[in-house]
């Protein structure tokens, strides 16, 4: 900045010459912090609630239940099919076969019967680690691994929690991790491509050609 | 602190600058960015594969006259892949590409999706089913009326099965002797077949357990008879240690994979054969036991082949008099030879001459309805119904003299004629065409001298196409009756196995019709519903269905069920002797044109990567096309380096090609593998028809040459042209 211009400028505050000098550059920090901190905070904070709906399961399905009342653990209903395909959610032809008629007195019970088995209509299950239809992955060739390395231990949990669907992609946020950061502390934390490719050069010393995945 | 501009913008440049900072540091933009590609992908225009239970269903391809076993893999109700049937006799799991791409041509934009009827101003309007078979059957009420039934001729690209059945039965009712078929070199050969043993029968080439095969042009691995089985044949030959020799003047896939490749000047190839029976004879290497069980006319085929020495013959064929002894040879003193002849795909017939000499050789080595050798076939004949019941006017219509001059004289037992078509049309009089019917036929693009057929086509008031796809015939048209595509309708067909054998094979439905099209054989029964006469009468089915269901009988279920039905008894066993006599010489073949004018020899030839009769390839065949072959709208002609440094040509300059039919515009390729003096250009290109991928990208050979006669059969045995190649 050249002399004159200062002199122009400061000619009608000459008193405070010093002071607005100080003020000056404490508000601009003060400006940037606040710039910082709300931009922060729309991102670490509103944004992940912005980007995100909550949805409720049409059932709140207790898996632990069930669990304790089949004998081959995840397999009893989530099976491979005889060609090698996984069946993935079950079926209501396959609920029908325990709940042609309701149980017990439970709410999620007698909605089940009398909404879809009744009806011969599928639950419309929100499927938290459904993956984009680029993303090719077979459970058959991940079979040796527990189910709970990728899923976690929904197997014994009592109720379904809260499916936050993405609106943008409308895919579960289970798929990024619920850290908006992407941070994990568990394997089943995250489900994105950078996870499998973790997992893949760990086990087999390579993350793998595009191809693998990506058909 | 007052707020003035200058503070305003220092604060404000602050402010941003942090928010940057901080989402910068913040998940927001990565997320996002991530997020942003996930959601492109979810856009309603993005194609995303359907989601559904996963289905396989099994049917027959027709796309061509292999007939291969096919799994068609459904999502839901889309069907997503083709693959080859495993357990089906002619392909065994294998596929080519022409099959595999045609779901293309299911979802492709050149569907016909309704009825279409030409306007006054040469546009097409839609129309409904109802109105386009009360406008056809108006005509032919008229035309019947009238007595004209006889000008009424009938197209078709097969004489076999149900839909062929029907179609002649119609012209029987109407009263007609107008049902013309193409010709293939098989067609050919079943007619040397009868002029040399009397027997009805189809020749079936067991390349699959032969030991020696001499093929003369025969594109075994470039979609020559059964594009898929032929493939596994050679690999097979390969494992066997079994020996190729390829005679042809251009060093096609086939000739480049086989043991010896023997380059022939184009058009000698049956001299070639003569000079072998020579040999053979001369050296007595025939099998004498064989001969003399089975064949009559030694001496006369001695005396014929008397003048046809290695040495004579070698000055005509251009391949060493050693070369032709050691290949009499080698073939004769092989335990299973073959000799086979049908230049590339075999699409199109040879002479007389040439197919008679080709079975004479295997007759010679013995090699008749044995392993590895030529099977006589009898196929399946299930079109067994009672003769239309015909009233006056078809009675006097059926007395009437074919157009194209087949079936009686000196080609009584030639079936069609069709390449005469143009010519009775284009000539001068009156036009005996008043209506023609086109199934599975596309005459403009694969009729010789193109250029004529167009002529004699918009001559024709009153044509009726039943193409699936507006092709260039169905431009053509005055109405449109579209077909469902292969993968949507039942035709039953006839396959050829090894060994001999033969099956009846059942195309299915795989999808339901995404359009508003009819089976051909609906569109009939339909039609013949609503004519006066007696044709109503011969057409009492409900549907092509009903019709296919009753003529197949006690087959129907299995068929449905399996897809094909093994036939067990297919060769003949016939006590008819081969009559050597039979096969008689007209001297050298001839081609239009003058040396002086056209001083090089113009040849097509054909590959699995391009379709050249009536289905227009897909996109994913013309992507694998080569840039040799097409670049980018120019088609390539193949010349010898030698030939072209003296007509002072070089690689990849335009050209013009001229030949007695048309001049056209071209690039060069130097090819070592043609003889001097050749020039060889891809059939399959130019078409004026079909969608963006395949329409004005190179030129059709079709357009270039013009139909050749053989004497003894009438067929149209036009291999090439003479040409001349200039610098443009």
């Amino acid at each position: 900045m050249s002399a004159s211009d200062d002199n122009v400028k400061d000619v009608p505050s000459d008193n405070h010459e010093e002071g607005h000098g100080n003020g000056s550059i404490g508000f601009v920090i003060l400006f940037f912090v606040v710039g910082l901190i709300g931009s922060l905070l729309t991102g670490w904070v509103l944004f992940p609630k912005l980007l995100y709906s909550q949805k409720e399961q049409p059932i709140d399905f207790n898996h632990q239940i069930h669990m304790d009342a089949v004998s081959d653990g995840c397999e009893s209903c989530h099976f491979f099919r005889e060609d090698g395909s996984f069946s993935g959610v079950p079926t209501i032809a396959q609920c029908i076969e325990c709940h042609e008629e309701a149980q017990t007195e439970d709410p999620n019970e007698i909605k089940l019967v009398q909404e879809y088995i009744a009806n011969g209509e599928e639950v419309p299950w929100l499927v938290y680690a459904r993956q984009p239809d680029c993303v090719f992955f077979s459970h058959a060739a991940h079979k040796e691994m527990d189910c709970t390395t990728c899923h976690g231990d929904i197997g014994h949990s009592e109720n379904l929690k809260t499916y936050e669907e993405n609106r943008l992609t409308g895919y579960s946020r289970d798929i990024w991790g619920h850290n908006i950061g992407g941070f994990k502390k568990n394997t089943w934390d995250r489900m994105k491509m950078d996870d499998c490719a973790e997992c893949h050069e760990r086990e087999t010393g390579s993350k793998g050609p595009c191809f693998q995945c990506h058909k | 602190m007052k707020i003035d501009r200058r503070n305003f913008l220092t604060l404000g440049g602050s402010l941003v600058a942090g928010g940057v900072v901080g989402t910068t540091l913040s998940p927001l933009p990565w997320k996002l960015m991530d997020d942003a590609a996930i959601w492109t992908q979810n856009w309603s225009w993005t194609p995303v594969p359907t989601d559904g239970k996963v289905s396989y269903e099994n049917t027959v391809c027709t796309l061509c006259p292999g007939r291969c076993g096919i799994s068609v893999r459904k999502v839901a109700s889309r069907a997503i892949k083709i693959e080859g049937r495993k357990d089906f006799p002619v392909n065994k799991g294998g596929i080519c590409i022409l099959g595999l791409s045609g779901l293309q041509l299911l979802y492709g934009p050149t569907r016909v999706k309704t009825p279409l009827m030409k306007t006054g101003n040469g546009t097409f309007k839609t129309i409904s089913w109802d109105e386009a078979i009360e406008s056809v059957s108006a005509k032919l009420n008229e035309l019947r009326s009238s007595g004209k039934s006889d000008s009424v001729a009938f197209l078709s690209d097969s004489d076999q099965g149900v839909t062929a059945g029907l179609i002649k039965r119609f012209l029987k009712a109407y009263g007609s002797p107008n049902f013309i078929s193409e010709a293939t070199f098989k067609d050919a050969y079943k007619l040397a077949l009868k002029k040399m043993q009397g027997i009805d029968a189809e020749a079936n080439f067991d390349i699959d357990n032969a030991d020696y095969v001499l093929s003369f042009g025969s594109g075994i691995i470039e979609g020559w008879e059964s594009p898929v089985r032929m493939i596994k044949a050679n690999s097979a030959l390969k494992t066997r240690k079994a020996k190729l020799c390829q005679i042809e003047p251009r060093l096609s896939m086939t000739a480049a994979k086989a043991d010896k490749w023997l380059p022939v000047v184009p058009g000698t190839e049956k001299e070639l054969a003569l000079a072998l029976i020579h040999v053979i004879l001369k050296k007595s290497l025939y099998n004498k036991d064989f001969v003399a069980r089975n064949t009559v006319g030694l001496d006369k085929l001695t005396q014929l082949t008397d003048s046809f020495s290695p040495e004579k013959v070698s000055g005509i064929t251009g391949i060493k008099p050693e070369d032709i002894m050691a290949l009499a040879a080698d073939f004769a003193r092989a335990s299973h030879p073959i000799a086979i002849c049908g230049k590339g795909q075999g699409n199109t017939p040879e002479s007389m001459t040439q197919i008679m000499a080709v079975h004479t050789l295997n007759t010679l080595v013995g090699n008749i309805n044995k392993k590895g050798g030529v099977f006589t076939v009898s196929l399946p004949d299930y079109v067994t119904w009672d003769q239309p019941e015909m009233d006056e006017t078809g009675t006097t219509g059926n007395s009437k003299d074919r157009i194209d001059g087949a079936g009686k004289g000196q080609y009584k037992d030639t079936m069609s004629l069709a390449h005469r078509l143009a010519g009775i049309v284009n000539a001068q009089g009156k036009n005996p065409v008043e209506a023609l019917f086109v199934s599975g036929s596309n005459p403009l693009y694969t009729f010789t001298d193109s250029i004529a057929v167009k002529k004699a086509f918009e001559k024709i008031p009153f044509i009726v196409s039943f193409s699936s796809f507006m092709d260039e015939t169905a431009k053509m048209a005055s109405i449109i009756l579209p077909n469902h595509t292969n993968l949507e309708r039942f035709e039953d067909v006839i396959v050829s196995t090894e060994a001999g054998k033969s099956a009846i094979g059942l195309a299915k439905p795989v999808v339901d019709p995404r359009f508003d099209t009819k089976p051909t054989g609906d569109a009939l029964i339909l039609i013949a519903k609503a004519l006066e006469g007696s044709v109503a009468e011969a057409f009492s089915w409900e549907s092509f269905e009903a019709c296919l269901e009753e003529t197949l009988g006690d087959k129907w279920e299995e068929l449905k069920e399996n897809g094909f039905l093994e036939n067990a008894d297919s060769a003949i066993a016939s006590n008819n002797k081969i009559d050597f006599s039979a096969l008689t010489d007209n001297g050298l073949a001839a081609i239009e044109g003058d040396t002086a004018n056209f001083p090089l020899t113009l040849i097509p030839y054909d590959s699995l990567r391009l379709a050249h009769m009536n289905i227009g390839s897909p996109p994913f065949l013309i992507k694998t096309v080569e840039d040799t072959v097409l670049k980018g709208n120019d088609i390539l002609v193949e010349i010898n380096p030698k030939t072209a440094g003296k007509l002072n040509l070089s690689e990849g300059k335009y050209a013009k090609l001229k030949t007695p039919k048309g001049t056209v515009n071209v690039k060069v390729h130097l090819f070592e593998g043609i003889m001097p003096g050749v020039i060889a250009m891809a059939r399959g290109l130019g078409h004026t028809a079909y969608d963006d991928y395949l329409a004005g990208k190179g030129v059709n050979f079709n357009e270039l040459i013009g139909p050749v006669e053989d004497p003894a059969s009438g067929l149209d045995i036009s291999w090439g042209i003479r040409a001349n190649l200039t610098k443009a």
